[in-house]
């Protein structure tokens, strides 16, 4: 056990936090929200990302023939933690950079791993994900969108829901089912969906928050070439897969990042505001709340490192590795709670108000928290995950 | 990076493993539960041939000279076996006692003896205020002549009844500080005004004792380190003993989990294994999650004693308030997954849930941690 960085990350170390130092902008502390991308930060956003990939910051783990560092997951989690300490704007394409260009990369040809990583890098190219559907959330198998052969095209027809970044995503991961006599797990393709083509219509959906981030997309006979294929006609289930132990890997890091910046900035605003006459930080029940999340937090972060280690010695990752989204979400949404219980009735305050506690943040973040355990695979479906992979318990 | 056990540790891992599972059975264990003494000699010399007594003591005092990554490997398998005795009191707190602030004739003369198994030992620390902190420590050791005399009670010390000597701590010194003016005293086994009395405990395979000095008189050569200076050696000391704990509880969650987890697959009810039903196979996943986030804050803390890294004391407390949790919330699910089988005397469950128990208030329960962290990460 050695948590010592060789000189080699050490200056990867150094070299990250001097240059984040040096390029988060002072206007980012204007818009700065510690959560999720938020539409009027956007245009911002887009710029800060191909920024970090010209300074060499994105795509440590990717291979430098397409455009990333060639390094391991070491560095992938010290630019994280990095990102963490200096408070930097999370990334915009998120779906891209952690989920799309390593399932590429994994199963793409070369001719698409030439065409399709490095534009996700610099933000070029924005992906969304075409998963959920309205009748496949946790059942993701029972997806019902059709992809019919038709020369060297597929034509497809049907519905995505939830998705995330689809209004402004250029590409999209698609699954859909090109065999519907096989087996409902054997009859799904992965494509590579050309957001502009004819047939493809967004509309947003409005969300508790207020705001609309995610959408359904439908697909009117919309004529995709067999060369966006991904991992071979029905063998989309295995890559879907991939891509989503991608999610919760690669974006474990960004979420732990995420969860730092909010648990500094609950401390700040706990240094800051008063409850029956004295600071919270003073109050020894929120003390041991506070205490409490920064433990939560801290577990998350050795538990993914123990899983990371795993990776590296070249090792299947092991139960630690399952049990970080869960334990992920309920500690966001235990930080997001406790920021509104700091706030006390201020807490009803939105944007907008010159009353409201740091401009109205919060509230938002709180409200964005609630999809957290529904997101990116329920809750409920992680512990039967867990359950059953984990510790062996039979299906229901 | 490396966040792992190397395979010397893995071996001594599975070394134990196998030992446990021949030496302390649940037979062995109830055994002893029974006893007084809460160990044999012949359990306690293969203990010593094994190396395990001195696993942390440097070469030059006969022991391994391992560090306390090696330990927590130890530490778990110790919890999985919910193994009775004073291998805690004698290694981790009158031992460690001895290595942190000893002189170096003191650490060849006790933890030599130690090593090979010759010597019990234990530390009286807590007393009828059941405080962790200094503030704690009310007995008073009054110099005289040369000589120490000691008085007071100190209440649940571990293992004092067959300790062969009894490291204590004691006020030689109003401060102005409460961790001011400690020292620390080897009391040897029968001194005369000396009081053991065993107290009857939830757990049985912990012997807890009152220890009650009617004036116990010293020499200087029984001091054991600076004179009211203890409180830097004696803080290191319980850092360290409550990240072993941590991890001998870990050992302990993951065993009901475990035994749980296997119980579900063959348990038929409504014509299904209960495991199968979503109420019993998501509440086993919420074991694991919090059992497995344990041994990460418990591994780090570990490592951060090994390398005496500045946040080694808020690694200690972080691991300890979130495990004192996460092992009696283990215990608890345990007991109720396995129904009524899991409440009987004759299922090991209780033993792991007494378990639980005794150690969640040993060196502080997790709100007297959660308060210290806060305090260290200067909230």
């Amino acid at each position: 056990m050695d948590f010592t960085l060789t000189p080699e990350q050490q200056a990867f170390r150094e070299r990250t936090r001097a240059w984040l130092k040096a390029n988060i902008p002072a206007e980012w502390k204007a818009i700065g929200s510690t959560e999720v991308p938020r539409p009027e930060a956007y245009v911002f956003l887009r710029k800060w990302q191909k920024k970090m990939h010209e300074g060499g910051l994105i795509g440590a783990t990717w291979p430098k023939e397409y455009g990333g560092q060639g390094l391991t997951f070491v560095e992938e989690m010290i630019l994280h933690e990095e990102m963490a300490l200096q408070k930097a704007p999370p990334m915009l394409n998120v779906l891209g950079v952690g989920m799309a260009g390593p399932t590429i990369i994994a199963y793409g040809t070369e001719e698409q791993k030439k065409r399709f990583p490095e534009k996700i890098l610099t933000c070029e190219e924005i992906w969304c994900q075409g998963y959920s559907e309205p009748n496949a959330g946790s059942d993701l198998a029972g997806l019902q969108t059709r992809a019919v052969k038709d020369g060297d095209y597929y034509v497809i027809n049907g519905q995505k829901v939830w998705t995330s970044l689809a209004h402004m995503a250029d590409w999209m991961m698609l699954l859909a089912r090109t065999d519907p006599e096989a087996p409902k797990h054997k009859g799904i393709t992965y494509f590579l969906l050309d957001m502009h083509l004819p047939g493809v219509t967004v509309k947003p959906l409005k969300q508790i928050t207020g705001d609309a981030e995610f959408n359904e997309v439908f697909f009117d006979n919309v004529r995709v070439h067999e060369r966006h294929v991904l991992g071979g006609v029905n063998n989309g289930w295995a890559v879907g897969l991939t891509t989503l132990m991608y999610e919760r890997l690669a974006l474990g890091f960004g979420l732990q990042m995420r969860l730092r910046i909010a648990l500094e900035s609950l401390i700040e605003m706990a240094r800051r505001v008063e409850k029956t006459g004295r600071t919270i930080t003073k109050d020894p029940v929120m003390r041991q709340k506070i205490a409490q999340l920064w433990m939560d937090t801290e577990a998350l972060k050795y538990t993914g490192a123990r899983a990371i280690t795993k990776l590296l010695k070249g090792e299947l990752p092991g139960p630690e590795a399952s049990t970080g989204k869960m334990g992920w979400v309920e500690t966001h949404q235990k930080l997001q709670e406790l920021a509104m219980e700091i706030e006390g009735a201020y807490s009803q305050l939105m944007k907008g108000s010159e009353r409201a506690i740091d401009g109205g943040v919060w509230q938002y973040g709180f409200l964005r928290s609630r999809a957290n355990s529904i997101e990116g695979g329920t809750t409920e479906v992680q512990k039967n995950i867990i359950g059953e992979r984990v510790l062996g318990l039979p299906k229901g | 990076m490396d966040f792992g056990f190397n395979q010397e540790q893995e071996l001594l891992r599975a070394t134990a493993r196998k030992f446990f599972e021949n030496e302390c059975t649940s037979e062995f264990v109830r055994a002893r539960m029974a006893e007084p003494a809460g160990v044999t000699d012949d359990f306690w010399k293969k203990l010593a041939e094994q190396g395990w007594l001195g696993l942390i003591y440097a070469e030059e005092f006969d022991g391994t000279g391992l560090g306390f990554v090696d330990l927590t490997v130890l530490m778990e398998e110790m919890g999985r076996a919910v193994m009775p005795g004073p291998f805690f009191s004698t290694v981790l707190l009158g031992g460690l006692a001895i290595q942190e602030a000893g002189s170096a004739a003191q650490k060849k003369e006790w933890l030599s003896k130690i090593s090979a198994g010759q010597t019990k030992t234990t530390l009286a620390f807590t007393e009828p205020n059941a405080r962790w902190d200094a503030a704690g420590i009310t007995a008073s050791a009054k110099e005289s002549g040369g000589k120490f005399t000691l008085t007071g009670t100190k209440l649940f010390v571990l293992d004092a009844h067959v300790a062969d000597v009894i490291v204590v701590a004691a006020r030689t010194r109003e401060g102005k500080r409460p961790e001011e003016g400690l020292s620390l005293f080897l009391v040897p086994k029968g001194a005369k005004g000396l009081e053991v009395k065993l107290l009857p405990t939830m757990d049985q395979t912990r012997k807890l004792c009152e220890v009650t000095f009617h004036e116990v008189t010293v020499g200087a050569d029984a001091l054991l380190g600076a004179k009211d200076q203890a409180w830097g050696p004696l803080s290191r000391v319980l850092d360290r003993a409550t990240v072993a704990l941590c991890a001998e509880m870990c050992g302990g969650a993951q065993r009901v989990l475990d035994m749980t987890t296997d119980y579900a697959k063959i348990r038929v009810a409504f014509g299904k294994p209960i495991g199968s039903y979503q109420g019993v196979k998501h509440r086993a996943a919420d074991m694991l999650v919090e059992v497995e986030n344990a041994k990460s804050l418990t591994y780090y803390a570990a490592w951060a004693m090994d390398e005496n890294v500045p946040e080694a004391p808020l690694a200690a407390s972080m691991a300890k308030a979130y495990v004192s949790d996460a092992y009696r919330r283990t215990a608890g699910a345990g007991i109720q997954l396995h129904g009524g089988i899991g409440f009987t005397w004759e299922h090991d469950l209780h033993l792991y849930f007494k378990r639980a128990k005794s150690s969640e208030f040993t060196f502080g329960d997790a709100s007297y941690h959660r308060e210290r962290v806060a305090q260290l990460i200067n909230l």
